[in-house]
C-alpha cells in the first residue's frame, strides 16, 4: 500500500498529540481507554462479590470488607463508568459529526472535562486503594458522616471533581446541537441518538450541581463537625436522602437516554426502513428526562416520607413508563415488515429492548407503595437496577461501540465472534439477575455477606451466569483490539447506513469533512430498493 | 485573514456563530450555578420552615450596616461591568480597561467588607463546630442557620474571587486591544457571570440578614 490517507488516527503520534488533543474524536478515545479499565475494575468487584456468595456463610470476606466490595463497585460503576460511557465516548465521537461539524462549541472546554475524570477517578481509586468506601454508593447519612470509618472524603471529592465533568461535557452538547448544524439539518433532521444525547445534557447540567453540592455538605459535616445531616445537632438525614436523589434518579435516565438513543439508531439501520413515529421517539427522550427530575421520592417510601408524597412520587413514577414504552413500541414497530438483518449491533439491540423492557416493568413493581414495602432493599431492587444499567446501558452502549467501531478505527471486527458475544451476553446476564429477582421476591436482602441456606441455589445460579457474563464482556475487549491490526478495512460506510458521519471516510479526517456537508432529506431515509440491494 | 478573522476558532464559521455558541455555553454554565446554589437555598428553605425562631435569632447575628454597604458596591459594581460591555460596543478601549479595574475594586471591596464580617463572627465564636459558643435559647438549630451562613456566603465569596481574577484577565485582553465592536464575546460573558454572582447577593442579604426585621 502507498501513502495510507490521512485520518484523525494519524495526524500525530506522539503522546503530547494525545494530550494535548482538542480533537473530539481522540478525546472520545481517550474516555473509551479510562472508562474500560474503570469497567474490568468495577467488573473485577463484582466478580468477588458474586464468589463469596457461593456459600451462605461467605466464601472469601466478613461483613466489613463485603460492605466495602460492594460500595466500590457501585460507584465505580456509576459514577466512572455508566454515567460518562456513552455520552463522552459515542457522544464526544458522534455529536460534532453527526451535525456535520468540525468540532464541539468548545474543544479545550472538553479536553478540561476528561482530565477532571481523571483526577476525580484517580481519588476514587486512591480511596479505593487506601481502604475503601463502606457506605454503599449512595452515601447515605450517617453513615458517611457520624458513623463512617472509610475514606469517604476522597471519594466524596473524585465524583464531585467528576461531576463537572459531566457537566461541562453537557453544555458542550448543548451549546454545540444548538449553534452548529450543518445547513439543511433542521431539528426534525437530526439522528435520533443527538435528542436522546440532548436529553441527557439537559439532566447533566440540571441535576449534577446538586450532587455536587450535597456531597460539599457531607464534606463540610466531616470536617467541622456541624450537623446539617445530624439529627443529634437538629439537622434531618432525610434531606440528604432528598438531595442525593434529586440527582441520582435522574442520573439513571443519563445511563438509559443514551443507549436508547443507541438502539433508535441501529434498528432503522438494519431493518432498512425509517423509524416509526420519529417525533414520539424524539420527544419521548425529552419527556423521560423532565420527568425523571418529578420521581425521585420513589426511593423514600420507606424512609418516613409523608404517605401523600409517596402517592404523588408513585404516581409520577407510573408516568415514565409511558416514554419508554412509546420507544419500545416504535422500535418494534420500526421492525414491522423491515428487511432485518442480523448483524451484532442488531442483536445487542435487541438484547436492549427484551432487558429494558423487564427492567423497565420491574420498576413499575418496586414504584407501587404496597409492593415496594415487601421487596425495598431485597434482591428484587438489586436485578431490577441491573437490568435496566446492565441489560439496558451497557447493552446499548456495546451495540454502539459495534456499530460505529468502522468508523472509529476504520477496521471492521470479526463478525461470528461478536455475534457470540452478543449471546454470551444476554444468556450470562440472564442467568445472574434473574434468579436475584427470585432471592428479593423470597426475602433476601441486599447488601448482605451471608445469607440463610435455602437461598444457595439461587445465588449459585447468579454466580454461575456472571461468570460467563465476565467471558462475555472479555471477548469484545479482545477481539476490538485484534481488529485494530488485523481486521479488513471497513470504507466509509460498511453497513449502508444514513447519516452524515457515513458520508465520511473511516477513519475520519481531522476536520471530520472535506466540505461541509449540506442535508436535504429527513433522517432514516432508508427506502425499499437499498434494501433488496442491500442483502 | 483580517484582526476579525484571528479571533475566530477554527470550529465555528463565522463569529456570529462564534459569539451565539459563546453566549449560550454561558446561559447555560449560569443554570448549573443556580442548580448549585439551589441545593443550599433547598436545604435553608427546609430548617427556615422547621426552625423559625432559631432562624431569626441566627439573622439577627448577622451585621446589617455592613450587608446593606456590600449590597450597594456590588450593585455598583455591576453598573461598572455593564458599561465596561457597553464601551466595549463602541470601541473604547481605555473607558473599557478603566470601568474593568473599577469593578474589580468594588469586588475587592466587598471580599474586604465580607472578610471583616467573618472577622466578627470568628472573634464572637460563633464558626460552626466545636468552638461554637451560641448562648440563647436553641443553640444548636442557631448554629445550623449559621452552617448555612457560612456555606451560601462562603461559596459565593468564592465565587467572587473567581470573577475578580476574570476580570483581571479580560482587563490585560482589553489593554491589547483584542476586543473590537464586532468581537467582544469573552467580555460579554465574564460580563453574565459578574450580573449572576451579583444577583445570588440580592438573594443571599434579605434571606440571611433581614429575617427578622420587620418585628
Amino acid at each position: 500500500m502507498s501513502e495510507p490517507r490521512e485520518s484523525y488516527l494519524n495526524a500525530g503520534y506522539g503522546l503530547k498529540s494525545w494530550l494535548l488533543t482538542t480533537d473530539h474524536k481522540r478525546i472520545a478515545l481517550l474516555y473509551l481507554i479510562s472508562i474500560t479499565l474503570l469497567f474490568f475494575v468495577g467488573g473485577a468487584l463484582a466478580g468477588l462479590i458474586r464468589v463469596n456468595l457461593l456459600t451462605p456463610q461467605g466464601l472469601l470476606v466478613g461483613a466489613e470488607t463485603y460492605n466495602r466490595l460492594f460500595t466500590m463497585h457501585g460507584l465505580i460503576m456509576i459514577f466512572f463508568f455508566l454515567i460518562p460511557s456513552i455520552p463522552a465516548v459515542l457522544g464526544n465521537f458522534l455529536v460534532p459529526m453527526m451535525i456535520g461539524a468540525r468540532d464541539l462549541a468548545f474543544p479545550r472546554l472538553n479536553l478540561l472535562s476528561w482530565y477532571l475524570f481523571v483526577v476525580g477517578s484517580s481519588l476514587a481509586i486512591v480511596s479505593a486503594v487506601t481502604g475503601g468506601v463502606d457506605t454503599g454508593w449512595t452515601f447515605y447519612t450517617p453513615y458517611s458522616t457520624t458513623y463512617s470509618n472509610s475514606h469517604v472524603l476522597p471519594m466524596a471529592a473524585g465524583i464531585f471533581i467528576t461531576g463537572f465533568s459531566s457537566i461541562l461535557t453537557g453544555l458542550n452538547f448543548i451549546v454545540t446541537i444548538h449553534t452548529m448544524r450543518a445547513p439543511g439539518l433542521t431539528w426534525f433532521r437530526l439522528p435520533l441518538f443527538l435528542w436522546s444525547t440532548y436529553a441527557t445534557s439537559i439532566i447533566f447540567i440540571l441535576g449534577t450541581p446538586v450532587i455536587a453540592i450535597t456531597l460539599a455538605l457531607v464534606g463540610l459535616e466531616r470536617i467541622f463537625g456541624v450537623g446539617i445531616f445530624n439529627p443529634g445537632l437538629g439537622g434531618d438525614p432525610v434531606l440528604f436522602q432528598h438531595l442525593f436523589w434529586f440527582y441520582s434518579h435522574p442520573a439513571v435516565y443519563v445511563m438509559i437516554l443514551p443507549a436508547m438513543g443507541v438502539v433508535s439508531e441501529i434498528i432503522p439501520c438494519f431493518a432498512r426502513k425509517r423509524i416509526f413515529g420519529y417525533s414520539f421517539v424524539a420527544f419521548s427522550s425529552v419527556a423521560i428526562a423532565v420527568l425523571g427530575f418529578l420521581v425521585w421520592g420513589h426511593h423514600l417510601f420507606v424512609s418516613g416520607q409523608s404517605i401523600y408524597a409517596g402517592m404523588v412520587f408513585s404516581f409520577l413514577s407510573f408516568l415514565v413508563a409511558i416514554p419508554s414504552a412509546i420507544k419500545v413500541f416504535n422500535w418494534t414497530a420500526t421492525l414491522y415488515k423491515g428487511s432485518i438483518a442480523f448483524q451484532t449491533p442488531m442483536l445487542y439491540a435487541f438484547g436492549f429492548i427484551g432487558l429494558f423492557t423487564i427492567g423497565g416493568l420491574t420498576g413499575l413493581f418496586v414504584a407501587s407503595l404496597a409492593v415496594d414495602v415487601h421487596v425495598h432493599d431485597t434482591y428484587f431492587v438489586v436485578a431490577h437496577f441491573h437490568y435496566i444499567m446492565v441489560g439496558g446501558a451497557v447493552m446499548g452502549y456495546l451495540g454502539g461501540i459495534h456499530y460505529w467501531w468502522p468508523k472509529i478505527s476504520g477496521r471492521l471486527y470479526p463478525e461470528a465472534w461478536a455475534r457470540l458475544s452478543a449471546v454470551v451476553i444476554f444468556l450470562g446476564f440472564n442467568l445472574t439477575f434473574f434468579p436475584q429477582f427470585l432471592l428479593g421476591y423470597l426475602g433476601m436482602p441486599r447488601r448482605y455477606h451471608a445469607y440463610p441456606p435455602e437461598f444457595q441455589v439461587l445465588h449459585v445460579m447468579s454466580t454461575a451466569g456472571s461468570t460467563i457474563l465476565g467471558f462475555g464482556y472479555l471477548m469484545p475487549l479482545v477481539y476490538l483490539l485484534w481488529s485494530l491490526k488485523y481486521g479488513p478495512l471497513a470504507g466509509s460506510n460498511p453497513w449502508g447506513a444514513k447519516g452524515l458521519e457515513w458520508q465520511t471516510p473511516s477513519p475520519p479526517p481531522t476536520e471530520n469533512f472535506e466540505h461541509t456537508p449540506v442535508v436535504t432529506e429527513e433522517a432514516y431515509a432508508y427506502s425499499g430498493e437499498e434494501a433488496e440491494q442491500h442483502v | 485573514m483580517s484582526e476579525a478573522g484571528s479571533a475566530l476558532a477554527t470550529q465555528f464559521d463565522d463569529l456570529d456563530q462564534q459569539h451565539d455558541a459563546a453566549t449560550l455555553g454561558m446561559w447555560i454554565f449560569l443554570v448549573t450555578e443556580i442548580m448549585f446554589f439551589g441545593g443550599l437555598f433547598a436545604g435553608y428553605a427546609v430548617y427556615r420552615s422547621i426552625y423559625p425562631q432559631a432562624f431569626a435569632a441566627g439573622s439577627r447575628l448577622c451585621e446589617i450596616a455592613l450587608g446593606a454597604i456590600n449590597t450597594a458596591v456590588l450593585i455598583s459594581s455591576s453598573l461598572t461591568m455593564a458599561l465596561a460591555v457597553r464601551a466595549a460596543q463602541v470601541g473604547r478601549r481605555r473607558a473599557v480597561v478603566v470601568l474593568l479595574v473599577a469593578t474589580m475594586l468594588l469586588g475587592t471591596a466587598f471580599l474586604g467588607i465580607k472578610f471583616v464580617e467573618y472577622g466578627h463572627k470568628y472573634a464572637e465564636h460563633l464558626i460552626p463546630g466545636s468552638g461554637f459558643a451560641y448562648t440563647g435559647p436553641y443553640a444548636q438549630q442557631v448554629q445550623l442557620f449559621v452552617c448555612f451562613y457560612f456555606a451560601m456566603t462562603g461559596l459565593h465569596a468564592l465565587h467572587m474571587v473567581i470573577g475578580v481574577g476574570l476580570l483581571g484577565v479580560m482587563a490585560v485582553l482589553a489593554a491589547r486591544g483584542r476586543f473590537t465592536p464586532a468581537h467582544y464575546s469573552p467580555l460579554e460573558v465574564a460580563g453574565l457571570y459578574w450580573h449572576f454572582v451579583d444577583l445570588v447577593w440580592i438573594f443571599l442579604f434579605p434571606l440571611l440578614y433581614l429575617v427578622d426585621l420587620h418585628k
